[in-house]
């Protein structure tokens, strides 16, 4: 019986160390995967979601913030969104990508491809992640089509920390500190729950995309970001009106078409997993985005477009861990959880606790991961899961429940606690924030001598 | 019913009639004023407040209370016997009734100059 083994590399259930243990013993028990071929459908695919999940970033994500930004620092952020981009391309394709998903050991990947070493002996072979491991996922696409892949997931995540930060971090202290960030959380996080060997990963906990690895992730450490840099000046009582909502609609919306790519990406094929993930994450938004709608009408009487869009952002976050396991119906669930808690977060919660979270990073994608990734393991359908080497899959229950927790509160301590240390240790040698002279003239000027019209 | 501008010997021979007015009654001001034999006027985007009252605007939970509301200000240069017919014309098309309709100041012109033909005062305007 062929079993789809173009399952997420993601879903790879729980083998207890005991097992695991016996299993290296008794060898390739998961050898008896057939060697794949490069699949022309599925490497189409996988191509066309690589190219979405960047569209994201440039220029979803970044008009977006731009957007929602005032007028005087719409440049700055815009080129937050684009040097992020570059920076992690070159951080992935040196280091970035062999720490995420070579085999190493539970916490952290090797260095056999650093510098991509061994991309140019493996170019037109199909892929095998974590190849001589007891958990190889044996792909049908090139590896540098995964590594690309993964790739424009190391882009988005630190790019979304930005909305923290929005109009007063330093370029410079951005720089740096975007770059170790990618090495020392996003590249471990990824390891432990989506390469062959990670702990987390082992444990059983399922992300199909990205809510622990991408969005708590991005989340939280914005939220670190918010506490040490501090509120804008002015904030609570100067006018911080977006100054195009335009804009961030344009963004929004390309952030849910090249969503498809994200999620239904992530099945690493195109076929019914791709078809499944993609159904879910357009449900599951557009139930966020009413939610998000519906609730802002009620609570203040107008319901607004900056709402609806975000809204749908918050859904696209919360279907993320969820879009390979669960199906239509509890998507709904899903969607209108986000939207509406999301919105309480970015409205009330922020303002109750009175952080600067200027654009709701840790109240859109924390949150909403948070949400993902705990009614994942409510939700999660046993066959979606399921793998060769666990034909009965993750299905939702109590214990998955639980073990989405340990995967949640992983991820929040060790990216929230890492994040800090980076952002002292940048502070320290730089100093994070602009003065309070160049955070009032804007950062447009100030830190790129440019200004918008 | 207007008050009317009396001609006062000390009078300049022209006036500056600058209104602030709706930014959507500025049509019909045009056409009272082309009516009217006036040639040429200035108008400008502005924003101001009177007591009509701004609006709130809310994003994600932060409310701005906007004072500000978008005018539009027209400035005329007239021969001062004109200046009376101006006004009327002015008030009677750009009024509405309603809190905000704006208001119209006459000001004195010292000299005017025609820059293509170097004419001056009255046979500039």
């Amino acid at each position: 019986m062929m079993i789809d083994r173009s399952a997420a590399r993601i879903c790879r259930p729980a083998l207890p160390a005991a097992v695991a243990a016996f299993m290296l013993i008794a060898a390739p028990a998961f050898a008896d995967d057939a060697p794949t071929k490069i699949d022309s459908g599925d490497t189409a695919w996988m191509l066309t979601s690589t190219a979405l999940v960047l569209m994201m970033t440039i220029p979803g994500l970044a008009l977006f913030y731009g957007g929602m930004v005032r007028k005087k620092n719409v440049l700055a952020t815009l080129m937050q969104s684009f040097t992020i981009c570059c920076l992690v391309t070159i951080v992935w394709a040196v280091a970035g990508y062999s720490l995420a998903f070579t085999n190493g050991n539970p916490y952290i990947g090797d260095l056999s491809r650093f510098m991509l070493n061994g991309l140019g002996e493996t170019w037109d072979k199909p892929f095998t992640l974590g190849a001589g491991s007891d958990n190889a996922s044996p792909f049908t696409i090139p590896e540098t089509v995964y590594m690309m892949f993964q790739m424009t997931f190391a882009i988005i995540t630190p790019a979304l920390i930005a909305g923290a930060f929005a109009d007063r971090m330093k370029f410079s202290a951005m720089v740096i500190f975007m770059v170790l960030w990618s090495l020392l959380v996003y590249s471990p996080i990824a390891h432990w729950v989506w390469s062959a060997t990670g702990w987390v990963g082992a444990l059983g906990v399922i992300d199909f995309a990205g809510g622990t690895v991408v969005h708590i992730n991005a989340g939280i450490a914005g939220l670190m970001c918010a506490l040490m840099l501090g509120k804008r000046v002015g904030y609570g009582h100067d006018n911080m009106a977006p100054y195009n909502v335009g804009y961030a609609v344009i963004g929004a919306s390309l952030l849910w078409v090249g969503w498809f790519g994200f999620n239904a990406g992530s099945a690493v094929s195109s076929g019914g997993r791709a078809g499944m993930a993609m159904a879910v994450t357009q449900i599951a938004t557009a139930a966020a985005a009413l939610g998000w709608m519906f609730a802002e009408w009620a609570a203040k009487g107008k319901p607004s477009v900056l709402g609806a869009i975000s809204g749908a952002v918050a859904g696209l976050v919360a279907i993320t861990p969820a879009s390979g396991f669960v199906l239509p119906g509890p998507s709904i669930i899903i969607g209108v959880a986000a939207g509406v808690i999301c919105f309480w977060a970015a409205t009330s919660l922020k303002h109750m606790m009175g952080y600067d979270d200027s654009l709701d990073a840790f109240g859109v994608h924390c949150i909403g991961g948070i949400i993902g990734a705990l009614l994942t393991g409510v939700f999660s359908y046993g066959p979606l899961s399921a793998t060769s080497s666990s034909p009965q899959g993750s299905p939702g229950g109590l214990h998955q429940l639980e073990l989405q927790g340990i995967g949640v509160i992983s991820t929040l301590v060790y990216s929230g606690l890492m994040s800090l240390v980076i952002l002292k240790i940048v502070d320290l040698v730089i100093g994070l924030r602009v003065t309070q002279e160049e955070e009032v003239e804007g950062l447009d000027v100030v830190l790129h001598g440019e200004r918008l019209g | 019913m207007w008050p009317r501008l009396r001609n006062r010997e000390e009078d300049g021979p022209m006036k500056m009639i600058m209104a602030v007015i709706k930014p959507f009654k500025l049509d019909d001001v045009r056409e009272a004023l082309t009516a009217l034999g006036v040639q040429g006027l200035t108008v400008t985007e502005v924003k101001g407040f009177g007591r009509q009252k701004g609006q709130t605007e809310i994003y994600r939970g932060a409310e701005y209370q906007v004072s500000f509301l978008s005018k539009v200000k027209i400035e005329v240069a007239v021969p001062s016997d004109l200046a009376e017919a101006v006004v009327e014309a002015i008030s009677r098309s750009a009024v509405t009734g309603k809190i905000g309709d704006g208001k119209i100041f006459v000001l004195d012109i010292d000299r005017a100059v025609r820059i293509r033909t170097g004419e001056t005062d009255a046979a500039a305007l």
